[in-house]
């Protein structure tokens, strides 16, 4: 299973040849990493293709009890391509729009995919750490990349910190983890963990928190809308549609590898439920006053993020199945959207909807209308699996998918058809782009297309022929602890639990036009109808107040909660 | 088993957090950063001790000599160089804040609200 390292080492190898030619020109790379992303991106399908539901790679020959293993299973290979085609529309993007004369950008790109790709395949929980900080590191730069503007700096600083704060609990978790194990392999930690004891359950815990923290999970999501909004817009695009979701697939893979018939399932479930919702929740209300529009689809991607958590809490396999329909298709459509507001960026300098009353060329809101409707009714499948689940969960669905796509479709009418009033500016302000970075001069065609293209493919994704059944078969490999540990660690798997999942009844087409009347309620009220922000709101607004010790005391408060939680 | 290093290490966590949360200077948040994460460097390699142990150097002493674990020595050698990125990422952000802002204050750089 060459394909699949190589998959991994392409974009690194790349991303050290332009970093070292990096000091002596001073011309961008231009289609190059595009292309070698797609190359790229082209291994990790055909990786994928030949992976069996469940197969196992070990580096080098090794012995799994002795090296670092891969494996490589249907969820973790199909996310890695998606990371990888998210990855060639992001340098699209960045080949387009971001005129820095520098190789350094398209190198810390290729770093950040690359990262992001091992993390996807790696089947050893201290590679997992390695990955994640790799990621998360070129991620801070990439943030932090126009550095000239306060914001930006600020955004970078915060991001930082909280995630290093994340990133140390991780630790301290995977190192608890190992001194009870003695084991670093997951599948072998698995079989070795044995029943919960308080170790494990502040090890869980602690891990949990590293990966939620990446994942922007409340209480640990106050850093990114401060990140997303003075990230260049290609980088927005894969930490909206891949890095939140990341620390998600992190926290699945790690349970249901290690900690799955360790832990009391029903606990684990009450709790990621609960953290959902309220992520859920929090992200529509927050997307709802915002103008600012990166900041809006930050807090959108928190909403959904929460979301996928519920659906992955379910611990069920339909959950997972359903979760992952959904992240690719909300991850498509999410970067169509960015891909707009590039376009916006590009032309006039600014991203605040005050500021762009009545500007937009109606060709791009199209596009966008279309990105926030899908956002309200889209993927059927996947989110109708999750509402199976529990008997409230299609209300509280409803009700943030309905939210979100109302905001979107405001901005929308404002921004593209002069509708309404315009907004007050935003709190958040934004200033206009720095010198080193302004948004390059190329044409916006291949923009507008590439927009079109991903909004499109988020749409159509849920009409692929064949995808409820091979999600449900890569669901239930995922979720079969002992069938990965045997394929792991003995080498051969035993018969996968079979999992058929139902196509979404007459009770799904109902939920998805509620959430679509809801939007276009919303949107009509917020256009023309005078709502003031209520105060309990305003204070959850200040709450987010860019200040990187308020932040981390917010996250080690979650942690403390988090582990005492599953302690007591 | 020995307690110690334990406890160290989460004094050295809570300390590490308490100094990143009170902070009123870049330079200190980064450095309490790197006392937070040295508590990890700690906890790991006091997972690995084994009374009497050697170094895990298998050239001249006898099979069956016991040894400390030294995979926990090779995770804080990475989590070493993790950490000095980080920090390395850190204070280039701090140097640029003093540098164009003439501010290191953490709370007064604020300008995202909301």
């Amino acid at each position: 299973m060459t394909v699949a390292v190589l998959s991994l080492l392409v974009p690194l190898g790349a991303a050290c040849a332009l970093a070292g030619l990096a000091p002596f020109t001073h011309r961008r790379a231009g289609w190059t990493p595009v292309l070698v992303m797609a190359a790229a991106a082209a291994l990790s399908a055909v990786a994928l293709a030949r992976t069996a539901p469940r197969l196992d790679f070990v580096f080098g020959g090794w012995r799994p009890r002795v090296g670092v293993a891969f494996a490589i299973d249907h969820i973790g290979g199909g996310l890695a391509l998606f990371v990888g085609v998210l990855g060639v529309a992001a340098l699209a993007v960045a080949a387009r729009s971001i005129a820095a004369e520098s190789l350094a950008f398209d190198a810390l790109m290729l770093v950040f995919i690359g990262a992001m790709i091992g993390f996807c395949l790696t089947g050893d929980l201290f590679n997992l750490f390695v990955f994640f900080e790799l990621m998360s590191v070129s991620a801070y730069v990439l943030v932090g990349y126009e550095v000239r503007r306060r914001a930006a700096l600020e955004g970078a600083l915060t991001f930082a910190v909280t995630n290093t704060v994340g990133s140390i609990l991780l630790l301290v978790g995977i190192a608890l983890l190992y001194g009870h194990t003695g084991a670093l392999n997951l599948a072998q930690i698995g079989r070795t963990i044995g029943p919960a004891d308080t170790l494990v359950e502040v090890a869980f815990a602690l891990i949990a928190c590293g990966l939620l923290v990446k994942a922007a999970v409340v209480p640990f999501h106050l850093w990114t809308a401060d990140a997303y909004a003075v990230a260049p817009t290609p980088v927005c695009i894969l930490l909206a549609g891949a890095f939140s979701e990341l620390g998600l697939y992190g926290l699945a893979r790690v349970y249901w590898t290690v900690f799955h018939g360790s832990l009391p399932a029903e606990e684990v479930r009450a709790v990621l439920l609960a953290a959902g919702v309220l992520t859920a929740a929090l992200g529509a209300v927050m997307c709802a006053v915002q103008h600012h529009l990166k900041r809006m689809l930050a807090f959108a991607t928190i909403a959904h993020v929460g979301l996928f958590l519920a659906g992955l809490g379910l611990l069920t396999a339909e959950g997972v199945a359903g979760t992952a329909i959904w992240v690719v298709a909300d991850g498509l459509v999410k970067a169509g959207l960015f891909a707009c507001v590039a376009i916006l960026h590009h032309r006039f300098g600014v991203v605040e909807v005050a500021d762009l009353h009545g500007r937009g060329s109606r060709g791009v809101g199209v596009i966008f209308v279309l990105g926030a409707l899908a956002i309200a009714a889209l993927p059927l499948t996947g989110k109708a699996l999750i509402e199976e689940g529990e008997a409230w969960l299609p209300v509280a669905m409803v009700l943030v998918t309905g939210v979100v796509a109302g905001t979107l479709l405001r901005a929308a009418g404002r921004i593209f058809w002069g509708l309404g009033k315009p907004p007050p500016h935003d709190p958040a302000g934004d200033e206009p782009a720095g010198e080193d970075v302004r948004e390059g001069e190329g044409g916006v065609g291949l923009l507008r297309a590439l927009a079109a293209a991903l909004v499109l493919g988020g749409i159509a994704w849920g009409f692929v022929p064949g995808l409820r059944g091979a999600a449900g078969r890569a669901a239930a490999a995922f979720t079969d602890q002992r069938g990965y540990a045997a394929a792991m660690l003995d080498g051969h798997a035993p018969p996968l639990p079979h999992v058929v999942l139902a196509p979404p009844g007459a009770t799904a087409y109902v939920y998805a036009l509620g959430s679509l009347g809801l939007a276009l309620a919303i949107a009509a009220v917020g256009l023309w109808g005078g709502l003031r922000v209520p105060a309990p709101v305003e204070a959850l607004r200040r709450l987010h107040n860019g200040r990187p010790g308020d932040y981390v005391t917010w996250t080690v408060l979650g942690a403390a909660v988090l582990v005492g939680v599953f302690t007591l | 088993m020995n307690v110690a290093p334990y406890a160290v290490a989460a004094w050295l966590l809570l300390v590490g957090i308490y100094g990143v949360v009170t902070s009123r200077h870049l330079v200190h948040l980064v450095l309490c950063l790197a006392v937070a994460q040295a508590s990890t460097y700690v906890l790991l390699l006091g997972i690995g001790y084994r009374t009497g142990g050697r170094a895990p150097i298998f050239f001249d002493i006898p099979p069956g000599t016991p040894v400390v674990d030294p995979v926990v020595q090779a995770l804080t050698l990475t989590d070493v160089v993790v950490e000095a990125t980080v920090s390395a990422v850190l204070l280039a952000l701090a140097v640029q804040a003093h540098k164009r802002f003439g501010s290191a204050d953490p709370d007064r750089l604020g300008e995202l609200r909301g």
